[in-house]
């Protein structure tokens, strides 16, 4: 049976968000060419610089948070659904989807009524180049936070629908254990809201008012914090569901099985405690903020690259047992017999090899000391393009190339468009962002419309920085072409008749060592969840209760411009 | 629970790497003594920085001798320049000799960072970011603002002179 047929409902609710999540790729990727043009001074005809940032937030919003997020609702969907084996609660999801929806709206012309000159809205101008991290005091339209907020609270709401699936499931099934895709589904969600209160507390409790100007002034160091709790579990949040591709489809599409249940498990496990209590890491440079939670923060980024390193493990060893079932042979020479003419397994695999990369500049990063050099440079989307615009964009691209004709019940056209996509997004990647982690090296910073400076020149200790504009440029182009060709095969597979038999199905095969091998602690949600909120009373507890001593909104700041 | 051989090998190896990290990066703050950034410049009223009436050096920002071997700098930044460091106003400051810089903004948020040196820090309304340097090379520094602050934010550079300590004239920086 084909998904579609089986559950038609929860079928048409992914398609839905995979629509929204596709048309968010396709607009950020265009915006993410002009700034990759206009910022390395190749052409510039596009934008002026004053509206170069009011482009960046919407790179940022669309493809950080409405494409991530509503393609991770559409392919948790389509987990629960299959692992569970029952359609979805349907009047939850759909008032998640559309609350998402009418979020991603409200944020959208809030940007937008920044290229057409801001007009008067509600008494407010309408603009909000903020970028996605909208720091305080400077201010947005309402409708941005409002948007942002609506966004997440939906993102709850579709979260609830899976806990509503598994609870179902349970009644039915007491004794059995909880299916591995569900599991990581019901994992990562439960990380999901641990992090996102900090941010909700943030726009809901403070921005939203502030921006009304209910409240007079905010803390921009409080705020500041309240959205790094929620920006780097985030990132996990991002990647959680591309591990939840590599470890269960992945091993399939390689002809193999999963190596091993019960260490998948421990591994979303250790994402749900460790994710939250790192946020300062991404304030190491901020003033106001004791050394020692800077350091706290520090040991728990470095012990998160534990289930990290334990995935890099298990995924590469259930494909090498899969390119051997294939009669793969040799230290290395069984990597010859994996599908590679698979665009689904080809694109998960370039993937993964772009996050080994970025894993290691992540590693930088996370070096309290080293960071000094490389914080809110070019270093940094360097780094970033390499994680989320890759380890996920790319894995999210790759899958939809199996999961797209399941969910339509028809077959991929424009396979060789599809083969291809993957390995030019890859060469793209490989270009923009070596560039731009060497550019950052030279000092050259992130967030910033022109080439040069009047005081100063930045020079390239690697390379000159005329060589690294030109590859960061040729490296977007290609990156553009490369969602281009993603949303081609798309559109035609999409466009396209039903016919013929599917040549993918969402079958999966057992792991060579199955979950009645996994202690059944790791099943017990209460006890981790705990456990993760006590690391985030140790880690943020004394610092935000300091912060917030001398009064919430203090020192305040009046938003700006006023 | 089941766990292979090279998973036992290889989660050894991970934990070894991990702690490894923590080690060096932990010499580097404690043995060679790399300062962070922290809360020990204290908070400010960004509005009171802003009307020049915060009754501090932040009224009249630029380079206070302390002694002979310790200069302090006091930087305003705000949409879209450093005072001093922006346009024809470099920060000078003499070389091999204990420099502080004191941040504070106006207004946004903003960052200050001197190309290719470790000097490298947030700057938040409402806080003070102290850094402590020495610069042994004399010589020209970019100074960027690497935080987003405005639609003119791209314009928001400034450059360091490091002047060889024997030819260093206090008199005619702070006037
Ligand atoms: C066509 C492909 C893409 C191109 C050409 C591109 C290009 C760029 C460039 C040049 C910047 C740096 C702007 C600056 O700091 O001045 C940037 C920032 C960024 N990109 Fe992309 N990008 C692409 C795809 C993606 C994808 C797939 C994601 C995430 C899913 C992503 C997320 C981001 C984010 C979060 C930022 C930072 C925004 C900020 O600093 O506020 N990009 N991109
Ligand atoms: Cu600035
Ligand atoms: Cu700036």
């Amino acid at each position: 049976m084909v998904f579609v047929d089986s559950y038609p409902k929860t079928s048409k609710l992914v398609r839905s968000e995979f629509l929204v999540a596709f048309a968010a790729l396709g607009l950020g990727a265009l915006f993410g060419i002009v700034q990759a043009l206009h910022r390395t001074g190749l052409f510039r005809g596009f934008v002026s610089s004053a509206d170069y940032y009011t482009l960046l937030t919407g790179h940022g919003v669309l493809l950080a948070l409405v494409f991530t997020t509503f393609f991770i609702a559409g392919l948790f969907a389509w987990a629960t659904t299959n692992s569970l084996e029952r359609e979805l609660p349907q009047r939850l999801s759909w008032s998640a989807f559309w609350l998402m929806l009418t979020g991603t709206v409200l944020a959208a012309v809030a940007i937008i009524g920044g290229i057409v000159g801001a007009p008067t809205v509600f008494g407010h101008d309408l603009q909000a180049d903020v970028l996605f991290t909208f720091y305080a005091p400077m201010k947005a339209h309402p409708a941005f936070y409002v948007g942002a907020a609506l966004i997440i609270v939906g993102s709850w709401l579709a979260g609830l629908a899976y806990f509503k699936s598994l609870w179902d499931w349970r009644s039915e099934n007491p004794d059995e254990r909880i299916p591995l895709r569900a599991f990581m589904v019901v994992t990562t969600m439960l990380m999901w809201y641990i992090s996102t209160i900090g941010v909700a507390v943030e726009v809901v409790a403070l921005l939203i008012p502030w921006s009304l100007g209910l409240i007079q002034s905010v803390d921009p160091l409080l705020t500041r914090t309240l959205f790094w709790y929620f920006g780097h579990p985030v990132v996990y949040f991002w990647l959680m569901p591309a591990y939840l591709v590599w470890y269960t489809v992945l091993p399939k599409l390689a002809g193999g099985r999963l190596f091993s249940d019960p260490l998948a498990r421990v591994v979303f496990v250790l994402f749900l405690l460790l994710s939250t209590p790192v946020g300062f890491h991404h304030q190491y440079v901020d003033p106001g903020i004791p050394e020692g939670f800077k350091f706290i923060a520090m040991t728990n980024t470095m012990f998160l690259l534990l289930p990290s390193l334990l995935t890099a493990f298990t995924v590469v060893a259930s494909i090498e047992h899969g390119a051997r079932q294939r009669g793969g042979e040799g230290y290395f020479g069984w990597l010859r017999s994996l599908p590679w003419g698979d665009p689904a397994f080809a694109g998960c695999m370039l993937a993964g090899l772009m996050f080994a990369a970025g894993g290691f500049s992540g590693m930088i990063n996370a070096g309290m000391n080293i960071n000094y050099l490389i914080h809110n440079t070019l270093w940094v989307p360097g780094h970033f393009h390499l994680t989320v615009g890759t380890a996920f964009a790319l894995t999210a691209m790759a899958i939809s190339y199996w999961l797209v004709p399941q969910i339509t019940g028809k077959r991929l056209r424009q396979r060789t468009v599809a083969l291809a996509q993957p390995y030019v997004w890859f060469v793209g990647m490989a270009l923009m962002s070596n560039a731009m982690h060497r550019a950052g090296l030279a000092g050259i910073p992130r967030r910033t419309a022109e080439p040069n400076y009047d005081e100063f020149a930045f020079e390239g200790l690697v390379g000159t920085v005329g060589e690294m504009r030109l590859q960061i440029a040729i490296g977007g182009l290609l990156l553009f072409l490369g969602a281009a060709m993603f949303l081609f095969v798309m559109a035609e597979t999409w466009l396209a008749h039903r016919g013929g038999t599917l040549s993918v199905n969402s079958e999966f095969p057992d792991p060579l060592s199955g979950p009645e091998h996994s202690p059944r602690i790791l099943d017990n949600y209460k006890l981790w969840t705990a456990i993760a909120l006590v690391l985030i009373v140790i880690a943020y507890g004394p610092p935000l209760a300091s912060m917030v001593a001398d009064g919430i909104a203090v020192p305040g700041s009046p938003p700006i411009p006023v | 629970m089941q766990v292979h051989n090279f998973e036992k090998i290889w989660l050894g190896a991970a934990i070894l790497l991990i702690v490894g990290f923590i080690a060096t990066i932990s010499y580097g703050t404690v043995g060679a003594g790399i300062q962070m950034v922290d809360d020990s410049g204290g908070q400010i009223s960004a509005q009171a920085v802003q009307n020049g009436e915060s009754g501090t050096q932040f009224d009249d920002p630029g380079v206070v001798r302390q002694n002979d071997s310790h200069y302090v700098v006091y930087v305003v930044a705000q949409q879209f320049q450093f005072v001093p460091g922006s346009g024809d106003n470099p920060i000078r400051i003499p070389a091999d000799t204990r420099v502080t810089f004191r941040v504070t903004s106006a207004d946004v948020l903003h960052g200050f960072s001197i190309v290719e040196t470790n000097v490298n820090t947030m700057v938040i309304p409402g806080q003070v970011a102290e850094v402590t340097v020495r610069f042994d090379e004399p010589g020209t520094y970019g100074l960027v603002c690497h935080e987003y602050c405005g639609a003119a934010h791209h314009t928001m550079g400034g450059s360091v002179e490091v002047v060889p300590r024997s030819q260093y004239d206090y008199q005619e920086v702070s006037d």
